[in-house]
């Protein structure tokens, strides 16, 4: 093979595999919006509860994505989780903005979510977001609702249903109805 | 009481023997390694030498990576569709193709390929100048083969497999959006933008890209180390070529392990 048309083709081979590599870090890894984007300030708020936030979560305003979390830690003193945002320079907010952790859908990814107020003083690099809220636990939910449903139904009881056995309706019926009186 | 001892003496001995040997093995494919990357420069300085092994080893994959990319994507897609259609997610499926070809198929794959078709050769190619003497002939010349033959070699390998992973990933990529976006009909913006919203430049690609250079490194010096250490013999030609497949094969599939392990423990910082 002549010397020239081997050089052709590794150019070819060459070019197009560098092509497939920017290819790679602009339109799948979105190099370009990045690097843009790299360009912001920094936002402290402190939850008392984080739960299942990540590193590199979206932080949204009004549904649309102004910065990413960029680390999580905790506060040795507070005991407060500690997540830090890193906001696109080109958005603003007020200094009474609330942030809350949100979850996308039910089973989805957490973010969190920039609620602006109305204060004509802006956050600035390194502020802290002073209003939280924290995410919402679906197991303290459950426990929650099992626990109030638990209080009303004694509540509720004597006038509905008769829970003392010598009332006598039949003999089978009480240890069915009300399993949580027998203790 | 006399006689099993002997026996478990010679199964000793030839135990310690075969350890000994593939640690001293292990030494002379440093030593080698070491001797090459001297000689690199010499390499360097008649890009010629490599440009005609990028050929041999890049140029004359393509056709078997890019048709290995495109269908490894599509069958990918496939399946992800599968599994996501009970999550109700087949949105996902562009993060699904994009993220393991980026991240372990595209390296993994491409790398096995290479040292299929190209490592392969290239030990052949080596072996056979050995067992023909060329070798010796260049060192009567005062040419230094591992400057001349071995060297242009590995860095032709060194330089191939990145760019064939990174097609690799690229034609993958293009198939999952064949059979998602034009066969199933997953809506074009959700297959692009979810992917590009989930795949990290520096996380997923860069960590891709550095994963398939390792493996480029290992194949290239198994592959020309092999043929450099056959026996000069047919038998140790074909011998040494089975090797370089079985070694590359398991050396990637072991980085690779070790590779995720430290790049992927955590999740993003």
């Amino acid at each position: 093979m002549n010397r020239k048309i081997i050089d052709l083709w590794v150019g070819i081979f060459v070019a197009i595999g560098l092509a497939a590599l920017v290819f790679l870090a602009l339109k799948v890894g979105n190099l370009l919006t990045t690097s843009e984007q790299r360009t912001g300030y920094q936002l402290e708020a402190r939850f008392d509860n984080i739960g299942n936030l990540k590193p590199r979560a979206p932080v949204k305003s009004a549904g649309v994505v102004v910065g990413r979390v960029e680390s999580i830690g905790l506060d040795d003193k507070t005991y407060e989780g500690v997540a830090r945002l890193h906001i696109y320079s080109h958005h603003q907010f007020p200094r009474d903005t609330i942030a809350a952790i949100f979850t996308s859908g039910l089973l989805g990814e957490q973010f969190v979510g920039l609620e602006a107020g109305g204060d004509s003083v802006m956050l600035k690099d390194e502020d802290r977001i002073r209003k939280t809220q924290s995410a919402v636990q679906l197991e303290k939910l459950i426990s929650q609702f099992m626990f109030s449903k638990a209080q009303e139904t004694p509540a509720s009881a004597p006038g509905a249903v008769p829970t003392p056995a010598p009332s006598a309706a039949s003999p089978a019926a009480p240890p069915a109805v009300t399993p949580g009186a027998k203790p | 009481m006399s006689a099993p001892e002997p026996i478990i003496a010679r199964v000793l001995s030839r135990l310690g023997a075969a350890t000994l040997d593939a640690i001293a093995r292990l030494g002379f494919a440093t030593r080698f390694f070491i001797a090459m990357v001297k000689q690199s420069g010499t390499a360097f300085s008649r890009p010629q030498l490599i440009a005609r092994e990028i050929y041999q080893a890049g140029v004359l994959s393509l056709i078997i990576v890019l048709m290995s990319g495109l269908f490894v994507g599509m069958v990918l897609a496939l399946q992800g569709y599968e599994t996501l259609v009970r999550f109700g997610a087949t949105e996902s499926m562009g993060v699904l193709v994009a993220l393991s070809l980026v991240r372990e198929l595209g390296p993994v794959v491409a790398g096995l390929l290479f040292a299929s078709r190209a490592g392969s050769a290239m030990t052949a190619e080596i072996g056979l100048m050995k067992t023909t003497e060329q070798l010796a002939a260049m060192e009567v010349m005062a040419v230094d083969p591992i400057a001349r033959v071995v060297a242009p070699r590995f860095w032709g390998g060194v330089i191939s497999l990145p760019l064939l992973a990174a097609l690799f990933s690229t034609l993958g990529i293009y198939g999952g959006y064949l059979v998602g976006v034009r066969l199933i009909g997953i809506d074009v913006g959700a297959f692009w933008g979810q992917m590009q919203a989930a795949v990290d430049w520096r996380y997923d690609v860069l960590n891709g890209v550095i994963k398939s250079i390792v493996f480029a490194f290992a194949v290239s010096l198994i592959a020309v180390f092999e043929g450099y250490d056959a026996k000069p013999t047919a038998e140790g030609v074909s011998a040494a070529t089975t090797r370089t497949v079985v070694t590359s094969a398991l050396a990637i599939l072991a980085l690779d392990f070790v590779l995720t392990v430290f790049m992927f423990r955590g999740g993003p910082h």
